[in-house]
């Protein structure tokens, strides 16, 4: 059999338990002041729940992700769930159908703010290889869409890019970005109230 | 004794005569075609037989000939022999104009959504189906899309060079 060598080089282990780091602010004995944005963008962002809205292969990547190799439940996505009322995250993995696309749009209409929307694949993105009559040509055409994962399908290691990527924007949003007009006009591009 | 394709054939031209023609065998399945006022007919025959039995519905599909003037739509069903294990396909052709085709519903069960997909696609309308509407394509599709006039593409995008992707 052909040898076949993982981890050659091996590192030490850092800490045994990694830690968030804390955001910036004044401490002292017994207190420790902040802005209220950083400590609720710090709690949400560690502890993001996902709705997979797994439709074809990228779903299977996602199954792949959620599994022990490449652990979404590291990044505070242990409790994935399929009622929107109950997520944050609507991950939309896999080719959505022109008669889907008023589905996805309901299950985003049922999730409660904040919420982010990520597209995960090629076809979820832009429609990807199925130019068709049939397929819709991209997500962003029934909701407003935060992260795009390029691939066909994109590896796990990209999807978990993607969600880093969600946490910084979670990390980085001020409170009341939900309430303002940039948001408010956005919605209404969707037709969305 | 097995079920010979020269048997079924003795068989459907004793009943029909000259009126199912076209018999061919491309890879071992006997193919035939008749007129489609034929259709339910020539089904009910090979259902009822009992030499026959061809129970069991496979596949309903529609095929577009747009070279062939008045004859332009093929509905074809695969029906099988459970029992022998034969297997036979039968053609009904129309024309666009008036795509008027019996359905096979009160035979079988299965025809059902299959004959809403070949509604959806090609534009046959089945006579006497309970419920001819569209099935995988959106409902406010006016088109057929599987007619050859229609292009495979989205018209609606806008960002895709045509150059590029030759269309």
């Amino acid at each position: 059999m052909r040898p076949v060598s993982y981890n050659i080089k091996k590192k030490p282990l850092e800490a045994d338990i990694s830690m968030v780091n804390m955001p910036e602010g004044h401490q002292g004995q017994g207190f420790f002041a902040t802005t209220l944005d950083s400590v609720i963008g710090l709690a949400r962002k560690n502890s993001l729940w996902p709705l997979p809205f797994a439709t074809s292969c990228c779903g299977i990547e996602f199954m792949a992700t959620m599994g022990a190799t490449y652990d979404i439940a590291r990044f505070g996505s242990e409790r994935v769930g399929f009622s929107p009322r109950q997520c944050d995250l609507l991950m939309v993995m896999g080719t959505i159908a022109k008669k889907m696309g008023p589905v996805v749009k309901q299950v985003y209409l049922q999730m409660a703010e904040p919420r982010w929307v990520i597209a995960v694949g090629a076809c979820a993105s832009s429609g990807g290889i199925f130019d068709t009559y049939s397929v819709l040509q991209g997500i962003d055409q029934v909701v407003p869409v935060d992260v795009y994962v390029p691939g066909c399908p994109p590896r796990p290691e990209a999807i978990l890019d993607g969600l880093m990527r969600i946490q910084d924007l979670v990390g980085r949003e001020s409170l009341r970005r939900r309430n303002g007009e940039q948001y408010k006009a956005l919605l209404e591009s969707y037709g969305i109230q | 004794m097995a079920l010979s394709n020269e048997y079924i054939k003795e068989k459907l031209v004793e009943k029909f005569g000259d009126q199912v023609t076209d018999f061919e065998e491309p890879y071992g399945l006997l193919t035939f075609r008749s007129g489609k006022e034929l259709n339910l007919k020539v089904l009910n025959f090979l259902v009822e037989e009992e030499t026959l039995q061809f129970r069991f519905l496979t596949d309903l599909c529609g095929v577009h000939y747009p070279d062939n003037k008045g004859q332009e739509i093929a509905v074809v069903y695969h029906l099988h022999n459970l029992k022998e294990n034969v297997r036979i396909r039968y053609k009904v052709f129309t024309s666009v104009a008036q795509p008027d085709v019996y359905t096979a519903t009160g035979l079988f069960a299965g025809a059902n959504w299959m004959e809403r997909e070949t509604y959806d696609f090609y534009g046959v309308n089945f006579i006497g189906h309970p419920n001819l509407k569209r099935i995988l394509n959106v409902e406010e599709m006016d088109y057929f899309p599987m007619r050859k006039e229609y292009p495979l593409e989205d018209q609606s995008r806008i960002d895709k060079d045509d150059e590029m992707f030759g269309r």
